[in-house]
């Protein structure tokens, strides 16, 4: 082992570690960013001296323009995606910059075996590296069509709702075994170029299978998912190429997305399997068919609103993902500011999914300069509510709604605020459509409830100017 | 791309510690950093784009550096992408230090 080798491994080690540290440091929000800089900077180096010893000595590689040519056009596409999309857009953003992760495993696994059955025409290939090669293409191509797909509902451009067809579990199962079937035939028999290349096809349409008949409303724990499997497909190629830095990131994701995936699925109250084959949201059950356009819903103006809050003693807001498609929060922030120089106590409750992602109002209302300690999780406001004089629900509806403890409904034994024990409720509500999972919300023809209708932003702008007159 | 069997032995000793690494690491994260969680870690997995770089510098054949360019563009945006929107999530929380947990 020569002196450049012995520094390749260190480069891979200082990058591991890095990246160890980014991920530790997300635990508090004060060495979050840091550590992500930290991360970013190991990479930095390893992608240089990636750069700069190609074929383990130093030097430019022959083929440098494509790495210049690709990185710089990756770089610009990146750069301005992740710089001009709204915070709003956070996860399907995520989704398609791990879809890209995969699509690049998937490639490279798809280069390295072409080459090497083109060099060795007629032989197996030796069993370690063409299991973790076809690894590596299957779980990448997973990857990239079902993060299409993820970023295809929660952008609109798919239906959010669940697509299923007949027979269509039964088509993921033959497809999943034709591509399992291909891959041992491929690693025992004959590396046959052409069944390759059908061995991909078919995980390209896997990844789609699997994504479609999910509903949009869990869309978030899809892509933490399909972030692991990336990772997956990463570690899988590291082993093929001996590349302990590809090998580390990837287990390391790999291992951290599939722990996230679990604690998203749990602060559900479902489990993992529910999610990915109940076709959850398909708007069934008997509670919910046709109840709610029939029922009266008491409507209110955003004056009476406004004084209600204003005289009130204690006022807890609860956000939701309409407040982030408005782009409320500003507003929020400045009607939670009148509120408290009146002397009233507001507090924000933030429900572990409300938005699209756990976290999301977090940082929208991080965004907004909403001081952290007014912030507070299910569990320790959940009991506050029956002290509380008004619940403003601003775009939210799955979260708050009292279906889920009783049988029969879709979204049963999920954790929801209880919101329905204040004195008085307002819900701020852009139409009088079921929320994103499509189950009707008996919350809203509550007695206590009353209905503002109307884009969050405004309606919050109208309480503002509410509670200033008043 | 032959690997000796120590070389395969140390890859696997590697992963599984990773893997646990993975696991302990993110157990104590608070909820409220799980969007920027998921988008860190998606940033790290993009150091795929180092694979892409090995196999595009020995490509060769129009389609093996098509399929190499390809794989170095997707593996930069995951990689760019990813820190930087993960550092426009994080900028946010900044503003005011942690409080509460």
């Amino acid at each position: 082992m020569d002196a450049l080798q012995v520094l390749t491994y260190f480069v891979w080690l200082i990058a591991g570690v890095t990246f160890i540290l980014a991920l530790k440091f997300l635990a508090s929000p004060s060495t979050a960013r840091r550590g992500n800089q930290l991360g970013a900077a190991g990479m930095a180096l390893v992608v240089l001296w990636t750069l700069i010893t190609p074929n383990g000595t130093l030097g430019i590689a022959g083929n440098w323009w494509i790495i210049v040519v690709g990185g710089a056009i990756g770089a610009i596409v990146g750069w301005l995606g992740a710089k001009r999309v709204p915070m709003t857009a956070m996860p399907q953003m995520v989704a398609i910059f791990n879809g890209a992760g995969g699509g690049a495993a998937a490639l490279v696994a798809m280069v390295e075996f072409l080459r090497d059955s083109e060099l060795h025409p007629g032989e197996l290939l030796p069993l370690a590296f063409v299991i973790a090669t076809l690894l590596g293409a299957i779980i990448g191509s997973v990857s990239l069509t079902g993060s299409v797909v993820a970023f295809g509902k929660l952008q609109g451009l798919i239906s959010g709702r669940p697509v299923k067809y007949p027979g269509s579990q039964i088509v993921t199962a033959a497809v999943f075994l034709a591509v399992v079937g291909i891959g041992i035939y491929l690693a025992a028999v004959s590396p046959s170029i052409p069944l390759f290349l059908l061995f991909v096809v078919l995980s390209l349409a896997l990844g789609v299978q699997l994504t479609m008949p999910i509903g949009g409303a869990d869309m978030p724990v899809v892509v933490s998912l399909l972030n692991s499997y990336t990772g997956i497909a990463v570690a899988a190629t590291g082993f093929v190429l001996n590349n302990y830095a590809l090998l580390i990131a990837g287990t390391l994701v790999g291992a951290s997305g599939a722990i996230l995936t679990q604690l998203m699925c749990k602060a559900m109250n479902r489990s993992i399997f529910n999610v990915l084959f109940a076709g959850f949201g398909t708007g069934g059950g008997a509670v919910a068919a046709g109840a709610e356009g029939e029922e009266q819903l008491r409507e209110i103006t955003a004056d009476d609103a406004a004084v209600l809050m204003a005289y009130g003693k204690r006022v807890i807001i609860v956000p939701g993902y309409g407040m982030a498609v408005a782009q409320a929060q500003g507003p929020v922030r400045e009607l939670m500011d009148l509120l408290v120089a009146r002397g009233v106590d507001v507090q924000f409750a933030i429900h572990p999914v409300a938005g699209r992602m756990p976290g999301h109002m977090n940082v929208l209302l991080a965004e907004a300069n909403v001081p952290y300690d007014r912030l507070k999780e299910m569990d320790e406001i959940n009991d506050d509510f029956a002290d509380t004089d008004v619940a403003l629900i601003i775009g939210a509806n799955d979260v708050v709604n009292p279906s889920a403890r009783e049988e029969g409904s879709p979204i049963s034994g999920m954790p929801i605020l209880n919101v329905d024990q204040a004195h008085n409720i307002i819900v701020l509500k852009r139409g009088r459509g079921a929320g994103f999972a499509g189950i009707p919300n008996p919350l809203f023809s509550n007695e206590k409830t009353a209905m503002l209708f109307g884009d969050a932003k405004p309606s919050v702008e109208q309480l503002v100017a509410g509670v200033k007159q008043a | 791309m032959e690997l000796s069997a120590f070389e395969l032995l140390s890859a696997l000793f590697i992963l599984v510690l990773a893997a646990f690494v993975g696991y302990e690491v993110v157990s104590k994260v608070p909820t409220m950093l799980h969007t920027p969680l998921m988008s860190g870690a998606n940033a790290v997995h993009g150091v795929i784009v180092v694979g892409a770089m090995l196999v595009a510098a020995t490509a060769g054949g129009p389609v093996a550096i098509i399929l190499a360019l390809l794989a170095v563009i997707l593996g930069t945006i995951n990689v760019v992408g990813g820190f930087v929107v993960t550092d426009r999530m994080l900028e946010m929380f900044k503003k005011r230090p942690g409080e509460r947990r």
